[in-house]
């Protein structure tokens, strides 16, 4: 499966403010000057990709120590759809096919 | 082009205009506030064609910051185009505060912000609040300080429509009011210069401490509102939240999270004068 084989980056912590409010978190962007609201699991899964390129079955595997994400497969297709529209707001970036 | 100049709460405005009328008015509705002397935002009052000085005058409002397909307004709404382009430079010019579309009125050091769409009723809430007790701060736009996350005053003249005018004159039998500006694009309008403790005290600002969203018109109720709803909420209410870049963010985000913030409905201002005195009692 390519998607789950693409590896993604998030920018350095400091390149973003986040702000847990209930039940969203935003999050500033300070190169866009954007906000995004966002829902569990994308908060968690910033923070646990930290600067390490990751592909979405790594990172699943890395969440599912702290975090409910379901059955595994259920899981790697979940967090490879986030990854692929956090990529689309710019907040991860795609860094090559494994 | 005589023009006229006046200090509302941090900003400084001057106005010039090509008919003297509107400027009467204002130099008389704003006879106690501050004259600066320094300009922030410069709004000019012109005639839409050379002609239009004389003939069926027409008012362009021109100025700083302008919104290009503004309609034309006849002259005897003057003042109406006057406080309609000061509001704008407000609107699309003024960064050192963040700017959210509110009113909001001080008692103890401490601020209530009400918000909402036209026709919720915050502004004349505000005015009937700085009626009894309360210091009126302002009824269009209340500025948040980034550094301090103070409220800082906004008292402009009260811009009362329609049945909130005859309201306000049986409220307020010593106020001072403007013409009646029939069939504006609002409906009927007619100013009111805000009490004198709001004027002689626009320079103090206030923390604030309750958030509500008044509604006009339907049966009573409170409902909580989530950070996270207010927080939307409050950026479709802000005329330059993504203009401050992040100190909007941290501006907005320090008073969502320290201000409870709560949804009411009403259908008198009795009974949401009420309400707020009790909300403010338990929450603030």
């Amino acid at each position: 499966m390519a998607a789950s084989e693409t590896h993604y980056q998030a920018e350095p912590a400091d390149a973003r403010i986040v702000e847990p409010l209930d039940m969203m978190t935003l999050i500033y962007q300070r190169r866009s000057g954007i906000t995004h609201m966002v829902g569990e699991p994308v908060p968690q899964m910033l923070e646990e990709m930290g600067r390490d390129a990751v592909d979405a079955s790594t990172l699943a595997e890395r969440l599912a120590a702290s975090f409910d994400l379901g059955g595994q497969d259920d899981a790697v297709a979940l967090i490879a759809e986030r990854l692929e529209e956090l990529a689309g707001l710019g907040l991860v970036e795609r860094i090559s096919d494994a | 082009m005589p023009e006229f100049r006046v200090q509302v709460g941090p900003a400084a405005f001057r106005i010039g205009s090509a008919w003297s009328a509107p400027l009467e008015q204002m130099a008389e509705l704003y006879r106690d506030y501050p004259k600066p002397d320094f300009t922030d935002f410069t709004v000019r009052l012109e005639p839409t064609t050379w002609l239009r000085r004389w003939l069926r005058p027409s008012i362009a409002i021109g100025g700083d910051y302008m919104l290009p397909d503004a309609a034309p307004l006849p002259l005897a709404q003057g003042l109406l185009a006057a406080e309609m382009a000061m509001n704008l430079q407000m609107a699309l010019g003024w960064r050192r505060h963040l700017l959210l579309h509110a009113s909001a009125v001080e008692r103890d050091g401490r601020v209530l912000v009400m918000t909402g769409q036209s026709g919720s009723g915050k502004s004349t809430l505000s005015a009937l609040l700085g009626s009894q007790g309360w210091r009126f701060m302002g009824d269009e736009f209340v500025l948040l300080d980034p550094v301090t996350g103070q409220v800082a005053p906004f008292p402009r003249l009260i811009s009362l429509k329609n049945s909130a005018i005859s309201a306000m004159q049986a409220a307020q039998r010593d106020a001072r009011f403007g013409p009646l500006l029939a069939g504006t694009p609002k409906g009927d309008i007619r100013h009111m210069v805000p009490p004198p403790d709001a004027i002689a005290q626009m320079a103090q600002g206030g923390a604030p401490a309750l958030l509500l969203f008044p509604r006009y018109g339907y049966p009573g109720a409170v409902r909580e509102v989530a950070p996270s709803e207010t927080f939307m909420r409050l950026t479709q209410a802000s005329t330059n939240y993504v203009a401050l870049g992040e100190a909007g963010f941290t501006t907005l985000t320090r008073f969502v999270k320290s201000v409870p913030s709560r949804a009411i409905d009403y259908q008198s201002g009795e009974e949401a004068i009420a309400l707020v005195e009790k909300l403010w009692e338990r929450l603030a």
